[in-house]
């Protein structure tokens, strides 16, 4: 993806008629994904500098920089996107890492697999929701040890949640970064065959996770990069769940932002625009870090490998047994999470330090569950056609790659990186004003549209590794029995993909249901879906609703990862090959 | 798609080449005509954008725009903001993208800060609020509120719709005799550290809880009427900050972090955290009762020198789409089967702002009959409102507490 078909490199003078639109594929899909993204940041960057005619900015400054500058809370914030961005990102890279390492191929791992959907699924909000009740001190924990082990009659007065730090937040983070970055592994690992790599080095004498460290991780590595900044990038300027989890005393940058730019005060709304702006420089600064840690940890693996170490099968045990029971926590976290709000959305009254509720009642459920039809067609309407033009352009973009050679060049990469690392709050208010004067906005199509730009590049992200590996030996065999492209697309090259292509649609399916900010600034409010109505509640505070609003959520970005696991297994029952192709 | 984006790139060069965009009124309905007001609102949609945190007021808004959908043939839609400000945005970018016509937002309930800037703006539609047919029956002389949002004078910019004033409440299982002004808020803080929160200004019950605080504490309190000035604020605020440096430390969590809405409160209180906590909604404890969120032991009080009230209001953009339509919407809005409503405790139980001795007995006795809940007060109770300061206060305190205790000291 990415270069322009300057010369079409034509197949052989028996190119399909049909396939025209292939070379073009590329071109649409950056302009479709990049578009909106670069005319949102000229629209921030504008008031950044000063120049908003409608706030009576008409001139160059540099005031809102300035006035950024001179907020006391600042400095704080921007390292406390800094750290949380990092932490998160590193323990869910080695939490991921070292499961894999310890318990690929196992039954363990199948079950984990298993496990990756559903906590997949679940909404960063409706999660972080979740936890805030497992773990402050008044929470689901704490009234499980009161009073019999605690004493406490009345919760103490700790800084769990909102701590200064971010530590509550980091764990959120991790919680829903360790699946999805398993998932990606796992797409990874079925293309590299860890298997007779860690055979090989076991052969050798190796331990288990030093043998697969060893000689799988780099491969597997390469794979998973552009996943590891997507969570990089998303960690570091995350705003729902960083409002639930994190700290306020001063908030992260990405939060402040969003205040700035909800301020009564309309003159913020410049200091908000030259603070987006930061957020942007923000992210590619914490990339670059993560790029030196990479090359440093690149520069010492090769040390460490070339010493020729087996590892220490005591440690191993250990370290096997750690990354399970962090991966069983991060996952335990998200499940109790989301069954405290089951029992929140059918709980009466509820105080500390009651461990259920005095009593059950379906009112929450009659009062606010009849609300949930309109939201709910509006979110599936949306999620579908957004996943299902970026899955399109995805595959049309993938086959032109392979078909006629338009090999992107690995800088024009990073323009896939752009919507993931561009912080929302950086260009979407741009972009609500530009989409505004086109006559777009307050329409469904226009919110289709702008999350069209995040699917796109998930879906993308997900895909093109296994697609890329698809072994082209197999094209070959299929080309010399003679069937055209198009044949070995569908007859082949799908059906032995179906699984990334599945996970790709959930993936898609998933982030489109989770978009907050771009579909109450593009939609207007006028395009009410679950996770904007749940939000616009979640504000009251009643767990109640939140706990009804949070599951209808869940479960509509459940469905496609059920799909998505159970569809290859139902179609594929008598060719368990493909599975693992 | 192609098409799309060269529309962006027209829109960029639109926003662009706009410049000082022109407020241009086209065809506006005129309220004195009520008739032809009436007529122009049939078939119309109006977009209200209205916080939408609360079910109770969710169920509320639902309820008004049936009867406009039955009566006048009005389409009620409610926009759920997480924030008012959000609505005010809204408009700024049509007016920076030159959509002077059509706009997205067709009323607003709005007061205070929002107001005032969008007033200062220009982003209003109006004069037309004293205009409306209900608004004879408004209390203008009783609730000086109705026509002064924070000292801001409405002229007719926008149409009240309902009273508020700050009260604190506590569940008397755990704190029977609450601490009844400022100064001894801090004394009982002492000997109960933790136990009570405010939510983190600007929200805008933590923002009026350092006004009251500034009202009790300040030398002459007279001067927040005024807009501010560096030297009345600085010797009125000068107490304010020492009290909260005592008082900080014996806030919940000490002060390391605070609610983010006065919602956050009640959950607070139902989770057993707090013992103290206060409300701008008359009627937010007894809801809370009704909705299983806080047991029945719960009561609410006021200071004993009164506290801050405040009137909140409904606006028509200067580019709103259906400004007849919100016009209409806007007098039901005020009409006494709306506020009697509205002031009943089982539906919202939000204070009216209608004079009783200007309704004919049929409606006063629709007021008469509410049950308030067990823990609401009287209107005796309540007492009289103290007014709003000038926003200005209330920006400069909201700065100030941020650089003292919002960022981490």
């Amino acid at each position: 993806m990415g270069t322009v078909p300057v010369t079409t490199v034509r197949m052989a003078g028996r190119r399909p008629r049909r396939a025209r639109f292939l070379p073009w594929a590329p071109l649409v899909t950056l302009v479709v994904m990049l578009g909106p993204v670069l005319a949102g940041i000229l629209g921030t960057l504008a008031p950044a500098f000063g120049y908003m005619p409608a706030l009576q900015g008409t001139g160059l400054s540099l005031g809102p920089l300035r006035a950024l500058l001179e907020w006391p809370g600042l400095w704080r914030a921007v390292m406390l996107s800094l750290g949380v961005g990092l932490g998160a990102t590193a323990i869910s890279l080695a939490i991921v890492t070292l499961i894999c390492a310890g318990w690929a191929g196992t039954r363990s791992f199948t079950m984990i697999e298993r496990l990756l959907s559903p906590l997949l699924s679940v909404p960063h909000a409706a999660a972080a929701f979740g936890l805030a009740f497992l773990i402050a001190p008044s929470g689901w924990l704490s009234r499980g040890l009161s009073t019999w082990a605690t004493g406490w009659t009345r919760p103490p007065d700790l800084l769990i949640l909102q701590d200064p730090a971010g530590l509550s937040l980091i764990f959120g983070l991790v919680t829903k970064e360790v699946p999805f970055l398993l998932l990606m592994t796992l797409a990874a690992l079925t293309q590299v065959r860890p298997a007779s790599s860690l055979r090989v080095a076991q052969c050798l004498g190796y331990a288990r996770i030093t043998g697969w460290l060893k000689t799988v991780f780099p491969l597997v590595y390469r794979q998973i990069r552009l996943p590891v900044f997507a969570v990089l990038a998303f960690s570091m300027s995350v705003v729902d769940v960083a409002i639930i989890l994190g700290p306020n005393t001063p908030p992260t940058l990405a939060v402040q932002v969003v205040r700035w730019m909800n301020d009564p005060d309309l003159a913020l709304r410049f200091q908000a625009a030259a603070g987006a702006v930061l957020q942007l420089g923000l992210v590619l600064f914490g990339i670059g870090v993560w790029r030196l840690i990479e090359i440093a940890a690149g520069r010492l693996g090769k040390i460490w490998v070339s010493t020729g170490g087996r590892g220490w099968r005591g440690l191993d045990q250990v370290i096997r047994g750690a990354a399970l029971i962090l991966g069983a926590t991060a996952a335990l976290a998200v499940i109790a999470g989301l069954a405290g709000q089951v029992i929140w959305s059918f709980a009466g009254l509820w105080q500390f330090p009651d461990l259920l509720p005095d009593g059950f009642t379906w009112r929450n459920w009659h009062r606010y569950g009849t609300q949930l039809a309109g939201p709910a067609g509006e979110t599936l309407i949306i999620a579908g056609a957004a996943t299902g033009l970026a899955l399109l352009l995805t595959l049309a973009c993938l086959e032109a790659e392979h078909r006629h050679g338009l090999r992107p060049a690995t800088r024009a990469l990073w323009l896939l990186y752009l919507p993931l690392i561009v912080p929302q709050v950086a260009f979407l208010t741009g972009f609500q004003t530009l989409s505004i004067g086109a006559g777009l906005d307050g329409g469904r199509m226009a919110v289709i549209a702008a999350h069209l730009v995040f699917v796109l590049p998930y879906v993308f992200l997900s895909l093109a590794d296994p697609w890329r590996a698809w072994d082209a030996k197999h094209d070959t065999t299929a080309r010399a029995l003679g069937a055209g492209p198009d044949r070995v697309l569908w007859m082949v090259r799908l059906p032995m993909l179906l699984r990334p292509v599945l996970i790709a649609t959930a993936v898609g399916f998933a982030v489109s249901v989770g978009q907050y900010l771009p579909t109450l600034l593009v939609g207007a409010g006028r395009v009410p879906t679950l996770t904007t109505e749940a939000v616009a509640l979640a504000s009251g505070g009643d767990r109640r609703v939140t706990g009804v609003y949070a599951l209808a959520q869940t479960a509509a970005a459940l469905a496609p990862f059920a799909l998505a696991l159970v569809l290859p297994r139902l179609l594929w029952r008598n060719r368990k090959g493909l599975l693992h192709a | 798609m192609n098409r799309y984006i060269l529309k962006s790139l027209a829109a960029v060069g639109l926003a662009l080449a706009v410049g000082a965009p022109s407020s241009a009124q086209d065809a506006a309905p005129d309220p004195a005509d009520w008739k032809a007001v009436k007529q122009a609102a049939e078939g119309q949609t109006v977009y209200w954008h209205a916080w939408g945190g609360s079910n109770a007021i969710n169920d509320y808004i639902r309820w008004a725009g049936d009867r406009l959908a039955e009566r006048h043939g009005v389409t009620v839609e409610h926009v759920k903001l997480k924030d008012t400000a959000d609505a005010v945005s809204r408009v700024i970018a049509e007016k920076s993208a030159g959509k002077n016509q059509g706009g997205s937002v067709d009323l607003i309930w709005i007061n205070g800060e929002n107001f005032a800037a969008m007033k200062e703006k220009g982003l209003l539609f109006g004069p037309w609020a004293e205009d409306v047919p209900n608004w004879k029956y408004v209390d203008v002389e009783g609730k000086p509120a109705v026509t002064s949002d924070f000292t801001v004078p409405t002229d007719g910019l926008e149409a009240p719709w309902g009273m508020a004033q700050i009260i604190f409440y506590h569940d008397t299982a755990h704190l029977t005799d609450p601490p009844r002004s400022i100064p001894e808020i801090l004394q009982w803080a002492k000997a109960n550290p933790g136990r009570f929160a405010y939510p983190q200004p600007p929200d805008f019950v933590g923002s009026t809880f350092l006004k009251q605080a500034v009202i009790e504490l300040a030398p002459n309190p007279d001067v927040l009427q005024q807009p501010v000035n560096e030297t009345a604020y600085v010797t009125a605020t000068e107490p304010l900050w020492q009290y909260l440096d005592e008082l900080t430390p014996n806030l919940w969590r000490s002060g390391a972090a605070y609610p983010q809405s006065s919602t956050r409160l009640i959950q607070l209180m139902a989770d057993g955290e707090i013992d103290l906590a206060l409300s701008i909604e008359l009627n937010a404890p007894s809801n809370a009762i009704a909705n299983y969120e806080l047991p029945d032991t719960v009561r609410s009080y006021v200071l004993d020198g009164g506290t801050i009230g405040n009137a909140s209001f409904v606006a028509i953009p200067y580019n709103a789409n259906a400004k007849a339509g919100a016009m209409v919407l806007a007098n039901f809005l005020m009409s006494p089967e709306a506020q009697a409503r509205k002031q009943d405790p089982a539906v919202w139980g939000s204070g009216t702002v209608l004079a009783m001795d200007k309704l004919d007995p049929k409606d006063r006795a629709r007021f008469d009959a509410i049950e308030l809940g067990v823990a609401t007060l009287t209107p005796a109770e309540l007492g009289e409102a103290l007014p709003e300061p000038h926003p200005s206060w209330m920006v400069r305190l909201e700065q100030d507490w941020t650089a003292r205790y919002g960022v981490g000291q």
